[in-house]
């Protein structure tokens, strides 16, 4: 059962409406077949109009729908052969950040991602997605074993942000996500990073500073969350959808601000309606940039992504 | 200490009246030879200055144009100090050592020797997002620029320190919050590149709140753009110093602040990655003493040192002498 947003009650409500009358269908003589299927085809075209022209504050809620698949889906849906592998070696083991060893379409790769969880007691094993420092040590240390066996690097990115607290700082939170962005661009194998959600700063530039970045279609990515600068800039929370329009936070605008490389079109409807739909566009999606990826040396691979960086900002 | 003043300032509470501290090292540590006959004519000079402080302040109490800015509160222990003492003790506070914030101007002349040549500010696109929030961006950027000397947040200066050669980079708070655009990022590349083209140590004196968010993902991209930069000091051997001074948090940190071969920090700077009140929300527990402090990351592993500002110059030139790059003969 999906739960709706705010913004898709007119659908919500068509939906009731079309399960009320196949349960009185069920009981009756009545041939109202023909009317659910009216109504059903009102719904669809209902739910595309929508979702084709979602505001950025929309496609915030999208990108955090609870029922949105998460890292560990992906894994699930269309990778082969997962070895997790745990820890940073120096202080712990950081669920927010999964890792490991996996086959995507018969190529091997490392592939590492946040992870939000799906209910209660996953979401506070994963601490929600929100990594401190040892995760993202741990993701230091899968890029260098990959470098090491000449793994390509995929990363998936769904991050509210990095975990704010008092031990994390204690134990280098800033330290630990400049290290990992650096371990980014010193691989001498290629890197794809795909932003499945929220892109959520410096906790997911830690492990996006790759060869090619994609975005699903209603993923997010963005120095501040939107209700962040609506508070800072506009010094009330109420202006986050404001926000979320003047940071240019959507998949299309960061396109055409040349930050990402390609979007990937989700199911209508969002992710969330067809995980397996939505797993297999990124699949394929990442294959493509693997492949164009794999055939150009270690040196050209690492030049590449530096430049990719240096040119944002340069005139 | 000890010229005479001839400005014109009121007497603030707290001051008058109030007697000097006389100087540390009483006679007596040196079984009363030379150095208390150096202490009697210390105290008599402090004496003396603070009458001759107290007697151009009463003699101007009858005019009419007390600037402000002659006298000023110390932020950390509230002690009312003559602006122009402050200055001349590189804006520490002498009764508290609290550490004031600087612009760029004195930093170049506090490290550099001498015949320093300041760098252009590289030009960047400007409002790239076309954003405004309660103002639009480029008149916050005009009002910046109308209150500073320089450009943008980031200003970099070749020079030596103590006879070694340096690029060195100041980034002032002062300027939107020392806040790190594209303005900022790419004048930290051009400042490594130069120093690579020099081949000489580039040194940062970061200070910033974080991303301009002004900028949106623009500024986030700086952090990798920026290691970038750090990555090639490194891979032409050349040593990367970071002094951190107050404050550095958010994106700064979380990428070429935290990045240096040696890292240094000013006392009492405040130097994170999440901001306190965010941390407070989050975990909802009262933080501990000097959280994110200067101290609190010495003894947390995160800086190498803590340096007060009057020995800033010698240590970075001491590190230059280890660190710099050997000529090949």
């Amino acid at each position: 059962m999906i739960s709706f947003l705010d913004f898709e009650k007119p659908i919500a409500e068509l939906e009731a409406r079309i399960a009320e009358l196949r349960a009185t269908a069920n009981g009756s003589e009545l041939d109202i077949e023909s009317e659910i299927d009216k109504l059903a085809k009102k719904s669809a075209a209902m739910l595309a109009a929508t979702y084709a022209k979602l505001t950025p504050w929309q496609k915030t809620q999208v990108a955090r729908h609870p029922q949105r698949p998460h890292f560990l889906d992906y894994i699930r849906l269309v990778f082969t052969d997962f070895v997790p592998l745990a820890g940073d070696r120096v202080y712990g083991e950081d669920a927010a950040i999964v890792g490991g060893l996996a086959t995507l379409d018969g190529r091997k790769v490392m592939v590492i991602g946040h992870e939000k969880g799906h209910d209660t007691p996953s979401r506070i094993k994963h601490n929600f997605g929100s990594a401190k420092p040892e995760g993202y040590r741990k993701a230091i240390r899968l890029m260098e074993m990959a470098a090491k066996f000449g793994l390509p690097v995929v990363t998936l990115v769904d991050t509210a942000g990095a975990f704010p607290g008092v031990e994390a700082e204690e134990r280098g939170q800033a330290e630990a996500i400049a290290r990992s962005t650096e371990a980014c661009l010193a691989l001498k194998v290629p890197m794809v990073a795909a932003i499945l959600g929220e892109g959520g700063s410096g906790g997911a530039i830690a492990i996006a500073a790759a060869n090619k970045v994609l975005m699903l279609e209603h993923a997010i990515y963005s120095v501040i969350s939107p209700e962040g600068a609506s508070s800072i800039l506009w010094r009330t929370p109420d202006k986050a959808a404001d926000a979320a329009t003047a940071m240019k936070v959507t998949a299309q605008d960061l396109l055409s601000l040349g930050v990402i490389d390609g979007v990937v079109a989700e199911p209508v409807g969002g992710a969330h309606r067809d995980p397996a739909a939505a797993a297999r566009a990124l699949a394929d999606a990442i294959g493509r940039e693997l492949a164009a990826l794999v055939v150009r040396t270690p040196a050209e691979l690492v030049q590449q992504r530096e430049e990719r960086f240096l040119a944002i900002g340069s005139l | 200490m000890g010229a005479p003043r001839t400005g014109t300032g009121t007497l603030k509470r707290g001051n008058r009246g109030r007697l000097p501290d006389v100087p540390e090292t009483p006679p007596h540590f040196d079984g009363g030879g030379v150095s208390s006959t150096l202490y009697l004519l210390r105290l008599v000079r402090t004496v003396m200055s603070w009458l001759s402080k107290v007697r151009n302040s009463l003699s101007s109490l009858s005019k009419r144009d007390t600037p402000d800015t002659l006298w000023m509160k110390c932020p950390s222990c509230g002690e009312m100090l003559f602006a122009k003492d402050f200055e001349a003790n590189l804006s520490v506070c002498p009764k508290c050592e609290h550490h004031g914030r600087i612009g760029t101007q004195a930093r170049f002349d506090q490290l550099l020797d001498a015949g320093y040549t300041v760098l252009a500010t590289p030009k960047v696109p400007e409002n790239p997002l076309n954003f405004r929030d309660t103002k639009k961006y480029p008149d916050r950027l005009k009002a910046a620029r109308a209150a500073n000397p320089f450009p943008d947040a980031l200003t970099n200066a070749l020079g030596t320190i103590e006879g070694a050669k340096a690029v060195l980079g100041v980034q002032d708070f002062k300027f939107m919050g020392g806040s790190m655009g594209m303005a900022v990022g790419e004048a930290f590349v051009a400042g490594a590149e130069r120093a690579i083209a020099e081949k000489c140590a580039y040194i940062i004196l970061t200070a910033a709140g974080g991303a301009r968010m002004q900028e949106g993902i623009l500024s986030l991209m700086q952090m990798p753009k920026t290691t970038v930069a750090t990555r090639r000091l490194a891979a032409a051997g050349l040593p990367y110093i970071v002094v951190l001074t107050d404050p550095t948090t958010g994106g700064v940190t979380a990428s070429y602040a935290m990045l240096g071969d040696v890292q240094i920090a000013e006392p009492g700077a405040l130097i994170g990655f999440a901001g306190q009140r965010v941390i407070q929300d989050t975990i909802r527990e009262k933080l501990p003493d000097g959280f994110q402090r200067a101290e609190y990351l010495h003894a947390h592993g995160m800086v190498d040192m803590v340096v007060h500002r009057k020995d800033l110059k010698g240590t970075l030139a001491t590190l230059l002498g280890y660190l710099a790059r050997k000529e090949v003969a």
